[in-house]
């Protein structure tokens, strides 16, 4: 056994070339999962590259020891990680996305601070190199914190939103001190009262409270943009440790994924009008910015189910707009069993998504898909948007923000701009919502107090149970 | 390794996660995110070897967070990523029955 773990073969050709393979079935994987035909296919072809790179690296020849703590490792993470994913509900999947990826933020972190603890304690790297690690272990701790304060937004642990005067000079001159302390860092500064370890501990600490102080601020309604963006980050740090420890495969697995994060985030701002700089930095999805005070204009018409039944039950068209509410409340399959009653008498029914609905693009698609609607009813924003004036009923289902019109014409509301699902042309609205308060932005929304309004106040899931049950009386 | 080489694998790699990216469904988005987070689990390689380097125990424990951290990555990224993209194999299935009903109609 040993003389084959020592035979130059191993170290010359096979490790590198299952690397190389890995890396090159990674990049395959995720383009096999951009279509929906072969996206099964392109993760499982991912976790095969995965296994096989991880399975090489126990005989790298630089691993010289540690193996019991490193099976403890991943034993016990993995079957946590498992478990959890296992568990946790279809609806619950953007923050879980958000925790992971905060776990390899901090895991490329974690790897700097090995990696500039040796360089400090007499390994010589370069000052190339250190710096390289140094810009790995900021981008990975923001991305791991910021992830972990996503988490929490999302998970409902943290409604409180931080804001106070000056925030953002606060977080610069955060951010400012951590560079400083990050260079010293890199450049191994020593001195009596300032040991190396202090320095970097000092480093990693001001970084978590960065990303914490930058996430902090930023309200529930952008968390899919801020996600994607930490997505982005971490495969940066990964690619740079990558660079550090001179392992190629990650390089390249890691800035695939920050190109690819990039761009996404990229296409979500987009989808929502909003430059990323405005994201990040305007308070938006906060509520303090505040809605326009001149609201007293209408007031909330409540409509009990067995009339919205019969509104829908003799409409001609109907169509549905899903917010985050029906994932709160697990609606989807109830949605689905409304929608086929409502077709067997006839009704065309069909789903209107925008695409930043829910907390993350897709979300809503990926949870109607969950319950089995099919994909010929399910319509992008641009190519049903003209055709609510056309529309006997929308029925919209715990969403706020997409369908709010001061989006439209009120240039005074925080979202202004932001493309919308033209819900009040529509010659009647049923919204579907828990209570009278605002959405997870805290804007108000003149859609409520609209004329052809009606609101059908409570949980999503039994209120589409009551109308259905409405339907099948007519 | 040298700077020069490690840029071009910058660039190189840049493009290609752009490339694939480029084109993608808004459907897709979710799983993509998803699966794009799985990939950069690969951090587990490098935690493995930087533990696996690790002497003394201050360096062994950070190493062991690094290893645990990444695993997390993985396992749970690939497994939360499988399980979405299975929904969407499923729902396939329906489509025939909602054609008979689109009939009925």
């Amino acid at each position: 056994m040993s003389a084959w773990l020592n035979s130059p073969w191993l170290t010359a050709w096979i490790i590198p070339g299952a690397y190389f393979l890995a890396a090159l079935v990674l990049i395959l994987g995720l383009r096999a999962m951009s279509s929906p035909v072969s996206a099964r296919k392109g993760i499982v072809l991912a976790g095969l590259a995965m296994g096989l790179a991880v399975l090489v690296t126990f005989v790298h020849p630089r691993v010289g020891g540690n193996y019991l703590l490193m099976i403890i490792a991943i034993l016990s993470s993995g079957i946590l990680a498992w478990v959890s994913a296992k568990r946790v509900p279809m609806t619950d999947m953007p923050q879980m996305i958000a925790l992971y990826n905060g776990m390899g933020g901090g895991s490329a972190a974690a790897i700097a601070a090995v990696e500039l603890l040796r360089a400090g304690h007499g390994h010589e790297v370069g000052l190339l190199t250190n710096s390289i690690a140094g810009m790995g272990a900021l981008i990975g701790t923001i991305a791991f914190s910021g992830s972990l304060i996503a988490f929490a937004k999302l998970q409902g642990w943290m409604r409180k939103v931080w804001r106070f005067p000056g925030q953002q000079y606060l977080n610069l001159l955060l951010f400012v001190l951590t560079v400083i302390s990050g260079v010293l860092v890199v450049i191994g500064y020593q001195h009596d009262l300032l040991s190396l370890n202090m320095l970097l501990l000092a480093f990693f600490v001001l970084a978590l409270i960065v990303g914490f102080a930058m996430t902090v601020p930023i309200g529930g309604a952008d968390m899919p943009v801020v996600i994607s963006l930490y997505n982005a980050l971490t495969g940066l740090a990964v690619g740079f440790e990558g660079y550090v420890l001179n392992i190629p495969a990650m390089m390249i697995a890691g800035v695939v994924v920050g190109a690819a994060g990039t761009l996404l985030t990229q296409l979500m701002a987009k989808a929502m009008n909003r430059p990323l700089s405005n994201v990040l930095f305007s308070g938006f999805g906060t509520g303090d910015d505040g809605g326009p005070a001149d609201e007293g204009g209408g007031s909330m018409q409540a409509i009990e189910a067995v009339d919205g039944a019969i509104l829908m039950a003799y409409a001609e068209n109907v169509i549905i707009v899903p917010g985050y509410g029906m994932a709160v409340a697990q609606a989807q399959h109830r949605i689905w069993e409304l929608t086929q009653v409502l077709q067997k008498r006839g009704v065309r029914v069909r789903f209107a998504i925008h695409p930043v609905a829910g907390r993350m693009p897709g979300h809503m698609n990926v949870l109607l898909a969950e319950a089995g609607v099919p994909y010929d009813l399910i319509e992008d924003l641009e190519d049903i948007n003209n055709q609510f004036s056309q529309t006997d009923v929308a029925l919209v289902i715990g969403a706020n923000d997409v369908v709010n019109p001061a989006a439209r014409d009120d240039r005074s509301s925080p979202i202004f701009g932001m493309p919308i699902l033209n819900v009040d042309h529509a010659k009647n609205v049923i919204i579907i919502k828990r209570g009278r308060g605002t959405g997870f932005a805290g804007i108000e929304n003149r859609l409520f107090v609209g004329d052809n309004s009606r609101m059908l106040f409570g949980d999503a899931q039994k209120m589409a149970h009551e109308l259905i049950a409405g339907v099948k009386t007519l | 390794m040298e700077i020069v080489l490690a840029l071009y694998i910058l660039m190189l790699a840049a493009v290609a996660g752009y490339e694939v990216i480029a084109k993608v469904p808004a459907v897709l988005h979710t799983p993509l995110m998803s699966g794009s987070n799985f990939i950069h689990g690969i951090v587990l390689v490098g935690a493995m070897v930087a533990l696996g380097e690790a002497s003394g125990p201050l360096e062994q424990t950070i190493g062991f967070i690094a290893v645990f951290l990444g695993a997390g990555n993985v396992i749970g990224g690939y497994v939360v990523t499988e399980r979405m993209l299975q929904m969407f194999k499923r729902s396939d299935q329906p489509k025939p029955a909602n054609t008979e009903t689109g009939a009925g109609v």
